[in-house]
């Protein structure tokens, strides 16, 4: 199966012998990776349990392999100081006592990530991970596994979005997903959404999301009319004879995040009284040995509810695309529960193997598993599904538009210098002073001196909701605005958390408190000139992706290629990251 | 027979209810000086005087954390007190604080659904009001501008 491997390492020994690889150890100077990968086994799990659960995640429609830099900013404060997911770097290695420079450092940190990707490849494909899938059911026996998606995966690229998410319904399908949830899914129209679902072969399940009341009065459809449910909440699936409780919860700030419009019939929300009401039920009329919650909380959100909710085994977490090596075990009222979070962008594969005995969980192994494309010969099929699925849109995807003058990456909590592109592109295009940009957590990384294509470009701003405006804002609505998305960000009750990362900026700097009061962390908000931003002056401001009402403006991909096209080799002087404050020693920062 | 849908029973029923609402409902004299206070403390005591508050188990607000949309925030509250003469929501940050106000009659069962106005992100107070006390108990709602989520 490994074929690639061994050509690959082989490859890379000659190239390094001959010193074509830039920045490699044998080379000299300065990659501090080492040269192969260092596991030779890393997919060889041994059978042990009862039932496998396999687990991914936020995959944002990456259908072929990725380079995807993790953040090196994730700061974590009061009860999530030091703790995971708030651990970035060495910090993270040190935790989960991961060995610096190896392969499994680069897929969960963002240390050394130029030269190490070189060295390891890209990561994710749905073709490398249908092998993968295959292998680890085959082996373990397909009538003892469950392949369980946690939503965020019909959206984030150019195919998924010219094919409202159909593309990878089909792709799922073909990798035999069993169940999933959703977010980004709810950003296509809702009679898209049922269509989508009822395309799946395996079953969308969603607690949380509810037909609103005078929805239901007016003929809306609800998989139950009693009760509310939008979606089919819970499924009992029986694996090698134990019967498992799978119950679904889906991003419970979809109509917050992003617009109502597309699904105004639907309210969501956490309902975590409403979870416990319900793995009461399962646990008394089903009788199963495990409950799963298959969750688009985020970790903090899952990490609270775990402590709260009991009755639940495992929770298979996404939402805040944390790659956790492990799973955190949480005490609440009955017992424990496991919580995992399993990365994004097809990266990983979450591997949870639990062994029951009395008809209850006793003991589990779990194994985040990077997806790296150079281990995984890519299963035919799949494969030739993706390439007969691009064809129509390939002219349009490789379209080049520049040249990235450095490496180009979204992920952190504050500007990403991708981002720094979108908000210059903003300003330069518009003739704007200031510019804002989402904290999304998806959105690929391109190498330096690489071409961007448009393909690039979509990966990092495809949405439904892409228009852009221009309009003058008062530096007091300015300060409002980073106000409450640093509260969605820093509140220190997880529940009052949005799970995206702060507001991109672009023309002006702030100083940013994180453990500030609530509309009390933003100060000495100042131009790109250094000249203070008048709370009472109007500034002309540029954006995109308005959840409210639909913007006037060209979708931002177009806003952005314009801009590289003029640029050529796109270099960014400075980023618009706030000077920070009260995070001296945070290991949620590199 | 024709089935009944839960939709056509619901129709039914909220003719019912306007019917029944019409003699029936003892809508509480209209205390119009609570509801015109600006200050929670004020709006509790032009409602209420100077009668007891303590904070209860017995009383249940379920209420969003952060609100789909601050013009309509679902809020309900139900209670496992005896003898529940009214039930009353104050918002402390919105202009004028008192929400609603629901006397109960004696044999009414203490739940209430409501769906309140939000001005900004505040806290939401309940009171039960039983045997001569208000019971209490609150949460914040948030009310953000949204965006940039995931």
């Amino acid at each position: 199966m490994s074929i690639s491997r061994r050509e690959f390492c082989h490859l890379m020994a000659m190239a390094a012998v001959a010193g074509l690889v830039p920045g490699c150890t044998s080379n000299g100077a300065n990659s501090k990776a080492s040269n192969t990968f260092t596991s030779e086994k890393i997919y060889d799990l041994p059978n042990w349990g009862d039932i496998r659960l396999l687990h991914m995640t936020d995959c944002h429609a990456q259908l072929l392999p990725v380079h995807f830099r993790e953040p090196s900013v994730n700061l974590g404060f009061n009860e999530a100081f030091g703790k995971a997911p708030h651990l970035v770097g060495e910090a993270l290695l040190k935790q989960f006592n991961l060995s610096a420079n190896s392969e499994l450092a680069h897929a969960f940190t963002c240390l050394d990530f130029e030269n190490a990707a070189k060295i390891y490849g890209k990561l994710g494909g749905f073709a490398h991970l249908k092998t993968l899938v295959d292998q680890l059911r085959g082996k373990f026996g397909h009538n003892k596994t469950l392949l369980l998606d946690g939503g965020d995966t019909w959206q984030g690229s150019g195919t998924a979005f010219w094919t409202k998410g159909m593309d990878m319904v089909e792709a799922c399908n073909l990798l035999g997903v069993d169940v999933m949830t959703g977010h980004w899914e709810f950003t296509y129209q809702d009679s898209q959404i049922l269509q989508n679902i009822k395309a799946f072969k395996g079953e969308f399940l969603a607690q949380n999301v509810r037909v609103k009341e005078d929805a239901l009065f007016d003929g809306a459809p609800a998989y139950d009319e009693d009760s509310g449910h939008a979606f089919k909440p819970y499924t009992m699936r029986t694996l090698n004879g134990h019967r498992v409780a799978v119950i679904g919860q889906a991003f419970p700030y979809t109509p917050i995040a992003n617009p109502q419009r597309f699904i105004p019939d639907w309210s969501f929300g956490i309902r975590d009284g409403e979870i416990q009401l319900l793995v009461e039920s399962i646990r008394s009329k089903e009788k199963p040995a495990a409950v799963v919650l298959l969750s688009h909380n985020g970790m903090d959100v899952d990490l609270k509810l775990a402590s709260r909710v009991s009755g639940i085994d495992v929770i298979l977490g996404g939402h805040t695309h944390d790659g956790v090596p492990q799973a955190i075990e949480v005490k609440n009222a009955k017992g424990k529960t496991l919580v995992t979070n399993a990365g994004s962008n097809g990266k990983f594969l979450g591997v949870m193997d639990l062994k029951f005995s009395n008809g209850k969980v006793a003991d589990y192994q779990y194994k985040l598993l990077p997806v790296f494309s150079r281990l995984l010969k890519p299963e035919p099929v799949m494969q030739k599904y993706i390439t007969d699925m691009r064809k129509p849109y390939l002219d349009k995807l490789q379209q080049p538009l520049g040249v990235a003058g450095g490496l180009l990456y979204r992920r952190g909590n504050f500007n990403g210098t991708f981002d720094q592109v979108i908000c210059d592109a903003l300003r330069a295009v518009k003739d704007a002073e200031i510019s804002l940009s989402p904290g999304f957590r998806w959105g690929t990384s391109v190498m330096t001196g690489d071409t961007i294509t448009m393909e690039n470009v979509l990966d990092q701003t495809c949405i439904t909701y892409p228009e852009t405006y221009v309009r003058e804002m008062t530096g007091e609505q300015i300060k409002l605005i980073l106000e409450d998305v640093a509260d969605n960000l820093f509140n220190a009750d997880p529940y009052y958390q949005q799970g995206g990362d702060m507001v991109r900026l672009g023309g002006m700097d702030y100083v940013l408190d994180p453990l500030g009061k609530a509309g009390n962390r933003i100060s000495n908000m100042q131009l790109d000139n250094g000249k203070p931003i008048d709370t009472g002056k109007k500034y002309k401001v540029a954006g995109w992706a308005t959840v409210g009402s639909k913007s006037p403006g060209a979708p931002i991909w177009d806003v952005v290629g314009q801009y590289l096209q003029d640029q050529k080799t796109v270099h960014f002087d400075k980023l618009n990251t706030p000077k920070l404050v009260n995070v001296n020693s945070n290991p949620g920062r590199v | 027979m024709m089935k009944q849908t839960r939709r056509g029973f619901l129709k039914k029923l909220s003719y019912l209810a306007i019917l029944a609402a019409i003699p029936r409902v003892a809508w509480a004299s209209w205390n119009a000086k609570a509801f015109a206070a600006d200050e929670l403390q004020k709006a509790i005591k032009e409602k209420f005087g100077d009668m007891p508050v303590i904070d209860s188990d017995a009383v249940t607000l379920k209420a969003p954390n952060i609100a789909e949309n601050g013009k309509v925030v679902p809020i309900s509250v139900k209670s496992s007190l005896e003898n529940v003469a009214s039930i009353s929501v104050f918002v402390a940050d919105n202009p004028y604080p008192l929400a609603t106000s629901v006397k109960l009659g004696k044999s009414s069962i203490a739940d209430i659904s409501v769906r309140i106005r939000m001005a900004k992100t505040s806290n939401v107070i309940a009171l039960v009001e039983a045997d001569g006390k208000l019971h209490r108990t609150s949460q914040q709602v948030k009310v953000t501008i949204g965006g940039c989520g995931g």
